[in-house]
């Protein structure tokens, strides 16, 4: 049987996409971000049912939401979830200015990506700085 | 080559992913929704944070914070659905996994949505 020539040349090209020597855009990373951040929040949605159940079961659900929920884990979790809405929310209204046609030039697109980065975090630092600076719990 | 198709009867096939923009244009409306909810939800999230069970009961029991938190609810698992769906289709690729993986998402957004809007229900007739 003759060899294929094309063979061994065809191993050893570099083949594309190569995931792990590209240098990733940051518009990539967004988009990775956004998947994540939105799968952060539909589990989110399994707290928010956590939350609403134990309301309705009155002063001793209160309590035992506060004892898994209001402590370091917990909340370090809440503000993963907190920045999970605030970023999904940013980014999601880009997607959106995307659908219309508006900020699809590269370096545009690449710019407001960091700013949605660095916004989202001031973001989700702004809502619990405004709880613990107790300017929260207006509804009281 | 030209076709004796149709692009009405070529819309109708809609190709190997057996369906045509309805799953995209409901991402865009359910988002679209989502932008003024979510805003009331971290509004009411801040101003709930600290306080009492009490606090938290007479603003969920008001109806239009009933209204409000219902229909978060539904748009937020109803975007997630789709959403959901998405790495799913790209990254799954057995048909008997990628169903599966399909009913897991509908089956959780459907029994978190009925633990949500039956607690809020339950909420405002305490």
């Amino acid at each position: 049987m003759a060899d294929n020539p094309q063979r061994p040349a065809a191993a050893n090209r570099p083949l594309s996409p190569h995931m792990t020597i590209y240098r990733w855009p940051v518009t990539m990373m967004t988009s990775i971000t956004h998947r994540i951040t939105g799968g952060g929040m539909a589990v989110g949605m399994i707290v928010l049912a956590w939350w609403l159940v134990c309301i309705s079961n009155g002063p001793e659900g209160w309590q035992s939401f506060h004892a898994i929920w209001d402590t370091p884990l917990g909340l370090l979790m809440l503000f993963g979830l907190t920045w999970c809405l605030v970023y999904h929310f940013l980014n999601g209204v880009r997607h959106l200015a995307w659908d219309l046609g508006y900020g699809f030039d590269k370096r545009e697109a690449e710019r407001n990506s960091v700013i949605i980065y660095a916004l989202s975090i001031l973001g989700a630092l702004a809502v619990f700085g405004a709880v613990w600076t107790g300017h929260a719990g207006y509804l009281q | 080559m030209s076709s004796a198709q149709t692009p009405l009867h070529k819309v109708r096939g809609m190709g190997s992913a057996h369906s045509g923009t309805g799953h995209f244009w409901h991402e865009r409306v359910t988002a679209v929704a989502l932008i003024p909810l979510s805003l009331w939800f971290l509004y009411a999230m801040l101003g709930l944070a600290g306080t009492s069970e009490v606090t938290a009961l007479q603003f969920l029991a008001h109806p239009w914070n009933a209204l409000l938190m219902g229909a978060f609810v539904c748009f937020s698992l109803w975007h997630a659905y789709l959403g959901l769906q998405v790495p799913v289709d790209d990254y799954v690729t057995t048909a008997g996994a990628k169903i599966f993986l399909m009913l897991v998402i509908r089956f959780s957004v459907i029994a978190t949505g009925a633990t949500c809007l039956f607690a809020i229900v339950r909420i405002a007739a305490l």
